[in-house]
């Protein structure tokens, strides 16, 4: 697996550490599936801030991250996404309707703590 | 010093994420800056992307050039696969044979200075990308 997947309380942030294939882009996504179920999850963080580029194929599958995990009963925050990567993606016109995005993993953590309570579920993982 | 050309064989999709390091890597020795150097190495990603997906192997090129005083990159993918059935459709925006999976030429070419593409039915395709330093 190229990228950790942490348990934290009912969250689980999934930070990417270098530039992936899109076999490794896949089997994140199948990964997070299972443990969401596995540890009954809430909330999924999935930190890009190393991922090179945001292609159409990453975008694309980081959306159906999103959507299963969505179908599954949990949240998902994208974060940190470099400055750089959101110039290009506007440029190529791929965006991420429907998906949270947040600045950075303290933000991830916020917004997830709101969504997570608002739905009077349990608390946040911390 | 500049190096020449480089060219990165492309059969599976590690070799996408080789050739856009590689192309970000030669970008940098020409000089772009941190955003260029992202833009350039995602038109390498979803032209090499297109290689695996259409023709299943082929190859991308990576050249300095040079215009008066101006430096650039020069990308070429090329494959012998099928080849692109109607090229002006595939050229227009918003238009995809994959069902809006990938971005298609358009996109690429939004990303970059200039882009050419010939290709013949079933003698496979090239497509030449160019980038100019500002």
């Amino acid at each position: 697996m190229q990228v950790p997947i942490l348990k934290q309380g009912d969250y689980l942030i999934a930070s990417i550490q270098a530039a992936l294939t899109d076999a490794d882009l896949l089997e994140l996504r199948d990964e997070l599936a299972a443990r969401v179920g596995r540890y009954r999850s809430r909330g999924i963080i999935v930190d890009v801030t190393a991922l090179d580029v945001m292609d159409s194929f990453a975008v694309r599958t980081l959306r159906s991250i999103a959507q299963m995990l969505k179908l599954r009963g949990a949240e998902t925050v994208i974060v940190g996404i470099p400055p750089d990567v959101a110039f290009a993606m506007v440029q190529l016109g791929l965006t991420l309707p429907g998906v949270a995005t947040a600045l950075d993993l303290e933000e991830g953590l916020v917004y997830l703590d709101e969504q997570t309570k608002a739905k009077g579920g349990r608390h946040g993982g911390r | 010093m500049v190096a020449g050309e480089r060219r990165v064989s492309i059969h599976s999709d590690g070799d996408i994420v080789a050739a856009r390091q590689q192309g970000r890597a030669l970008a940098e020795q020409i000089g772009f800056s941190g955003s260029e150097l992202t833009i350039i190495a995602t038109a390498i990603s979803e032209m090499a992307r297109n290689i695996v997906k259409y023709a299943g192997a082929g190859s991308i090129a990576l050249s300095p050039i040079y215009h008066g005083n101006r430096r650039g990159i020069v990308i070429t993918a090329h494959d012998d696969g099928p080849g692109i059935p109607d090229l002006d459709l595939a050229l227009q925006d918003g238009y995809s044979t994959s069902g809006g999976l990938g971005l298609g030429l358009p996109g690429v070419k939004r990303l970059m200075d200039e882009l050419e593409v010939v290709s013949e039915m079933g003698q496979g395709t090239t497509v030449v990308m160019k980038k100019w330093k500002l």
